[in-house]
């Protein structure tokens, strides 16, 4: 069958691992997804419930990718609990991706934000000195830590966890362990996925700073290709200006960091 | 700025409504932010429809609702997700520059009135009635089908507001035809044709329809074809101008459409194959068309199908 980008294509999924009680990553195989740029995503269909769009996760293997979903609304929850053999429809890749620089870099990330970072740290140079900063609420949530000392064994790197209950690593928030980072240190890219008011805080301290910072952003998504609009931030469309943007153009944005849409379109504070 | 922006050549009048450029943006496209529609005005357009507006807010149907189809065109059933007119007008009270056409979409007439009412202090171009959204029941295409529903709706819109009204007409179950005869009894300003045709998508592996609502509509290239006939159609039975809309994705197609009688003309499917550029790029390869063929005016070629 002739694939078409833009059409779910079926794929059946492979290996189901537990990252925590919550948060599960979903192989298959799929040469096209397997290659995509860090930060672009894919709508993921699953039959006879709904459709999402869903970062492209890194997998080990030649010609595999995977998703890595919290449970949490009804759709995520019915993709977390899809089981090895079942189908799901993928279609993309969609948006852009993160503008790699070179030297000393600082990603910062929260829950399933961590999937881009992931995958940009399969893009950098082994010369790049790589800080990264996770978040979670509390021990049992932490997850990609091991992962992320993997992938960065050949650089300069040191991976922080930040728990919000102080039950793991550095006790607080990731923009905390970031703020404080960064009073001695200037790095010369910065990026971050996760929660929006995480993201608008890192992007605030990093402008601040004078440092070039990314974010990638998450808004309700129907078409994926620049048709419906439900994905709107101001003037951009997040699906298909982004999901990635310079944090100088967000900090432009008067929504960013303080409003998104909901399913009727209409405007909702975080 | 846009070469195209001030060419006055562009320029075309849809009974009276006079738009600087003959490229609209179709409804459901991007239509909800005032932000989005700045943009799209400035990237080439002429004017900008709106997602059509219900009294209250709707929240769609569940994904997938929008992919595209094999071989070429898309499939939705969005459901008319909207803000509902109240919200809506507040949203776009501040415009000031960008021509917009309010789409809206009711079952009676009393709907139309009470969403009209909402605009009273918005700069409003012309309102569009949806009376084609194919996959919506009680509303769209469902209304469009009731030429007598049609009169009535139409007569109280025209006699709640100054600003021109167009009707959105569609392919459904009586004939198209009778739905644009009616309208055009009834006052209307202009009619838009046409909207997306009934469809749908079955994934051979899971055996199920892929759209949540199973039914939706085609739109997109494949359409384009069906879209010119109803335009000629319209214009060859009725004195009346004519938005042309269905799969125009370049200049020759947008040309296709003027030639069988459309005044102007929508772009929806291509803004997700091309961008918004798609804009700027067909009133470029318009003028092209009219210098070549030594046209000055848009009017000037309105029709000309027809005298064959
Ligand atoms: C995702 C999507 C949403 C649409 N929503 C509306 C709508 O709310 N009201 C309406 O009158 N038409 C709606 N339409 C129909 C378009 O305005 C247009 O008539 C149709 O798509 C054919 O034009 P095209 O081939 O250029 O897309 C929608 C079309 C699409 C693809
Ligand atoms: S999801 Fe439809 S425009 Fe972005």
């Amino acid at each position: 069958m002739q694939r078409n980008s833009n059409h779910p294509t079926i794929c059946k999924i492979e290996k189901v691992v537990d990252e925590t009680p919550t948060v599960r990553t979903l192989t298959f195989s799929d040469d096209v997804l397997s290659n995509v740029l860090p930060g672009q995503f894919a709508m993921v269909w699953i039959p006879g419930v709904n459709e999402l769009p869903m970062s492209v996760m890194v997998s080990e293997e030649k010609g595999k990718a995977a998703f890595t979903i919290r449970k949490y609304g009804e759709a995520s929850t019915a993709l977390y609990n899809v089981k090895v053999g079942e189908p799901i429809g993928i279609r993309g890749p969609y948006g852009n991706s993160f503008r790699i620089k070179e030297g000393k870099l600082l990603l910062v990330g929260g829950g399933t934000g961590l999937v881009p970072l992931m995958r940009l740290l399969t893009g950098i140079k082994p010369s790049d000195d790589v800080t990264l900063i996770m978040g979670a609420k509390t021990q049992s949530e932490v997850f990609f830590e091991d992962y992320a000392n993997k992938l960065l064994d050949h650089n300069t790197h040191q991976v922080i966890v930040a728990t919000e209950d102080g039950s793991y690593g550095q006790s607080g928030l990731v923009t905390d362990v970031m703020d404080n980072l960064c009073q001695n240190t200037k790095f010369d890219a910065v990026y971050t996925c996760g929660p929006e008011l995480m993201m608008s805080k890192v992007v605030k301290i990093a402008t601040l700073k004078e440092m070039f910072v990314q974010a990638s952003l998450e808004r309700m998504m129907k078409c994926g290709v620049g048709i419906c609009g439900s994905c709107c931030v101001n003037d951009d469309l997040v699906c298909k200006d982004g999901t990635i943007f310079d944090g100088k153009h967000l900090l432009s944005k008067s929504e960013f960091g303080h409003t998104h849409r909901n399913k009727a379109g209409i405007l909702e504070a975080y | 700025m846009l070469e195209t922006k001030v060419n006055s050549s562009l320029c075309t009048f849809i009974g009276s409504i006079k738009l600087e450029r003959p490229t609209i943006l179709a409804s459901g496209i991007l239509g909800i932010s005032l932000d989005v529609f700045n943009r799209i005005y400035h990237a080439g357009a002429g004017a900008v429809v709106t997602k059509s507006l219900s009294k209250e807010p709707w929240e769609g149907y569940a994904n997938p609702t929008i992919f595209s189809v094999k071989g070429d065109g898309w499939l939705n059933a969005v459901g008319l997700s909207n803000p509902g007119a109240p919200n809506f007008a507040k949203m776009i009270e501040s415009n000031k520059d960008v021509p917009i056409i309010v789409s809206l979409v009711g079952s009676i007439e009393d709907d139309f009135e009470f969403m009209i009412k909402q605009f009273e202090n918005t700069k409003v171009l012309a309102y569009e009635l949806n009376l084609s959204c194919p996959h919506v029941a009680k509303v769209g295409l469902e209304v469009g089908d009731d030429p007598e529903l049609v009169k009535k709706i139409v007569k109280t819109v025209k006699s709640s507001t100054d600003v021109p009204v167009i009707a959105k007409v569609g392919l459904g179950t009586t004939n198209y035809l009778d739905t644009v005869d009616a309208a055009c009894k009834a006052g209307i300003d202009a009619i838009t044709a046409i909207n997306t045709l009934r469809a749908m998508a079955i994934d051979v592996e899971t055996k199920r329809p892929i759209l949540s609502n199973k039914i939706g509509g085609l739109s997109g290239t494949p359409i384009k074809p069906i879209a010119v006939r109803c335009v000629y159609e319209i214009s060859s039975q009725h004195k009346i101008p004519i938005i042309g809309c269905g799969g125009i994705s370049s200049w020759d197609d947008a040309i296709e459409f003027i030639l069988a009688g459309a005044s102007a003309i929508q772009i929806g499917s291509a803004v997700g194959d091309n961008w918004i550029q798609v804009f700027d790029e067909i009133n470029k390869g318009i003028l092209q068309y009219m210098e070549k063929n030594g046209f000055s005016k848009i009017e000037e070629m309105v029709g000309l199908a027809k005298k064959f």
